[in-house]
């Protein structure tokens, strides 16, 4: 599996006005976070006996989770169907992802009320439960991305430009350890790539079940037994738009020459999947005559209908035209529409939809969730920066063409 | 690449397919966890008249936390409540056209309960005695119990720090397996609990409402002067007339596959908080996605196998492309 060179971005401080910005967030997030395991749940959240599931479990892993498809779709196409045009975007995908599935193990144990037994499910099994399906999986594939990961670092390690003054010390030691383990995934890293996907359709889709186990309480215009198969659809949907959406975000950033001439040919493809989506919906709504629920035009029929009409249709539109395809502003408004689609889709399904038949009030999220919720996510953009200029994943050519 | 999404998607719809199949044979047969043996309790709502001795009872029993009204305080009932995570059962008084009539909650114990199915380490069990229990030891919190419970039953003690659990009645197990009854049944002075066989309770409850509907015709015939003797008689405070005969549903026969609790009642169950429930049990469903899905790990070998023959058989086009 040859990539076409990718080189640690230099030359660029990681400090600018938007960083710092983040490192505030990110810090006042954290300290909300810690505040949250001193004083617990009810202090902190607006979660209780109604409303036990939250902001963190919709936004930091729910779609935390979807919005990683990005690895696993590009990985298959670029290394399965060997479409070798996309390897330039494959490291940057995988890079996400990991970090993605990071933040979602993170935040996730912001949510435990038991976070130190998060280990339990290893040795507990309990086959029937859905969740056990998805943390087993997510366990695994965090694994298997982390494998895939190291012969990126391999060949950080490998070049002959020094380290940051800390790593440089280790530098013999860890070089030996990650040397080894290269080699070795170098082998089989065909099959961490099927087992990847595999791993991905099957947590991906079964996060849509989890909200089967509740039918008399998620509202009929998300409820359907298909569930699991529109979350994987949108999970695919929402892969290769994400990885424009960053790609042009971190060529902004960065000044880069935006890499128009994958991600235009990546653009083709997701109208294929967003239109197949939106035919599963629709065939859906009509099978269990759920537009009836339309009709009230209430909260939950208007967020239906932003959810399918701005995050699915609409972008639809957009990537069928060429001229969007074409414009760098067009492409990152298109992918953003299907980011923020499901986004809200994954809102909608454990939020908005979830309507427990004794709640007195509505649940909204308290200003502590929504901080945490922040937080990981400007935390997570910065270990990102960092991550891209330190280790060689965006590609080299695009730093000598668009230098500035 | 068509030819490959199609594969990948015919995969899964086959998947699909197999767990809607395998959902219609498990919907057929009764769910594993049910037993002929199970023990159940059969509240007679007619007979209740809001008294909160069974509250007490289980406060006491489950060494609860003190209320801060004690459990003598009627205008506690001025405000509906829920169970949470101090108070396992609660007694509500509801106005069925104009009259009171009290509805005591508590965990139902399901037959084939959808905590059980969803709880992720298997924290929580359900008994052959039909008891559902709770195991904290093994509990990491996700409260995915809560979600999955139609009864919106468990409860949890969201202000705990560090060691939060689960909370809600256990059928007071430990006294089941003393051969008694739970403490709040024992408590009830109007003797409108019976715990026993599941099958019996159905028995009696059958009974129950035959032989109201027996006394009701002849209440009507002799008139309403013997209604005063009879137990509901005197709890239909002030309320002179004959007690309403009960009506003829077991509520938790069916609703969500089945409940140990069972309850009849002399007003419909929707006006005394009681919830219209389909008779699926909420794990047919999910577990036989799972199961489909999981089924001898064929499916997902075969994406598996479809995802190394793509990537083997079209390997050549690497080097075509650049």
């Amino acid at each position: 599996m040859s990539h076409s060179a990718s080189t640690p971005i230099k030359g660029v401080p990681f400090f600018t006005p938007g960083t710092l910005v983040l490192t505030a967030i990110a810090m006042a997030g954290m300290g909300l976070g810690i505040w949250r395991f001193v004083v617990g749940l009810e202090a902190t959240t607006n979660l209780d006996d109604q409303f036990p599931w939250g902001l963190w479990i919709a936004v930091d892993v729910a779609s935390g989770v979807a919005l990683a498809a990005g690895g696993f779709t590009s990985a298959g196409l670029a290394h399965v169907l060997h479409r070798g045009r996309y390897h330039p975007v494959v490291r940057a995908a995988l890079l996400t992802a990991m970090l993605g599935y990071t933040f979602v193990a993170l935040g996730l144990l912001f949510d435990l009320g038991r976070y130190y037994n998060v280990w339990h499910p290893m040795i507990m099994w309990q086959g029937n439960s859905v969740l056990f399906e998805v943390g087993m999986c997510v366990m695994a594939y965090l694994t298997v991305l982390y494998l895939e990961f190291v012969p990126i670092v391999a060949e950080r390690l490998r070049s002959p430009e020094p380290l940051p003054r800390l790593l440089q010390l280790v530098r013999k030691p860890a070089g030996a350890v990650v040397g080894l383990l290269d080699r070795i995934v170098g082998k089989i890293m065909w099959l961490l790539i099927i087992l990847g996907i595999v791993l991905s359709s099957m947590h991906q889709s079964s996060l849509g079940s989890l909200m089967l186990i509740a039918p008399s309480k998620v509202h009929p215009l998300w409820f359907t037994p298909i569930l699991p198969l529109l979350f994987l659809t949108s999970a695919v949907c929402v892969g290769f738009p994400m990885v424009i959406f960053e790609s042009l975000l971190a060529s902004r950033s960065f000044r880069l020459k935006a890499e128009m001439d994958v991600l235009s040919p990546l653009a083709r493809l997701v109208p294929i999947v967003l239109a197949l989506y939106l035919a599963m919906k629709g065939a859906d709504m009509a099978i269990r005559e759920s537009w009836r629920f339309l009709l009230p035009f209430d909260l939950p029929a208007r967020m239906f209908l932003l959810e399918v009409l701005g995050g699915v249709a609409l972008p639809l539109v957009l990537f069928l035209s060429d001229r969007v395809k074409r414009s760098q502003l067009g492409l990152f408004v298109a992918s953003s529409l299907v980011v923020g689609g499901v986004v809200l889709n994954r809102v909608n399904v454990f939020l908005v939809a979830y309507t427990p038949p004794y709640a007195a009030e509505s649940y909204f999220p308290s200003l502590a969730e929504f901080g945490v919720t922040a937080g990981l996510i400007a935390l997570l953009v910065l270990v990102y920066r960092f991550a891209v200029m330190n280790l060689p994943v965006i590609p080299g050519h695009a730093v000598e063409e668009g230098g500035r | 690449m068509g030819v490959s999404r199609r594969g990948f998607l015919g995969i899964l719809g086959g998947a699909m397919a197999g767990a809607t199949l395998a959902g219609g044979r498990a919907n057929a047969q009764p769910p594993s966890s049910t037993s002929a043996d199970s023990f159940g309790c059969l509240v007679d709502l007619s007979l209740c008249v809001g008294c909160r001795k069974c509250e007490a009872a289980c406060n006491k029993q489950n060494s609860l936390p003190q209320p801060d009204r004690p459990f003598d305080d009627m205008s506690v009932l001025d405000t509906f409540r829920r169970p949470d995570a101090d108070k396992f059962t609660v007694v509500n008084r509801h106005l069925v056209g104009g009259a009171p009539a009290y509805a005591k909650v508590q965990c139902l114990h399901c037959l084939d309960p959808a905590c059980v199915s969803a709880c992720i380490v298997g924290a929580l069990t359900k008994e052959p005695s039909g008891a559902v229990r709770y195991d904290a030891s093994k509990c990491i919190g996700c409260r995915y119990c809560m979600v999955a419970c139609p009864f919106q039953i468990p409860a949890y003690e969201y202000s705990e720090a560090l060691t939060p659990r689960v909370r809600k009645c256990e059928f007071c197990f430990e006294r089941q397996m003393e051969g008694k009854a739970p403490a709040c049944v024992s408590a009830c002075p109007k003797e409108a609990m019976a715990y026993g066989k599941r099958e019996d309770l159905l028995l009696m409850a059958r009974e129950r409402i035959r032989s109201s509907a027996a006394r009701q015709v002849t209440a009507s015939t002799e008139g309403a002067a013997d209604a005063a003797s009879t137990p509901a008689g005197d709890a239909a405070a002030g309320n002179g007339a004959a007690p309403l005969p009960l009506l003829p549903y077991i509520y938790g026969e069916r609703e969500a596959g089945g409940t140990s609790w069972l309850y009849v009642a002399s007003h419909p169950f929707e006006s005394l908080g009681l919830l219209r429930l389909p008779p699926e049990a909420p794990p047919r469903l999910t577990e036989a996605i799972q199961h489909g899905i999981f089924k001898n790990f064929v499916p997902p070998l075969g994406l598996a196998t479809l995802l190394g023959m793509a990537m083997y058989t079209l390997r050549g086009r690497k080097e075509k492309e650049q």
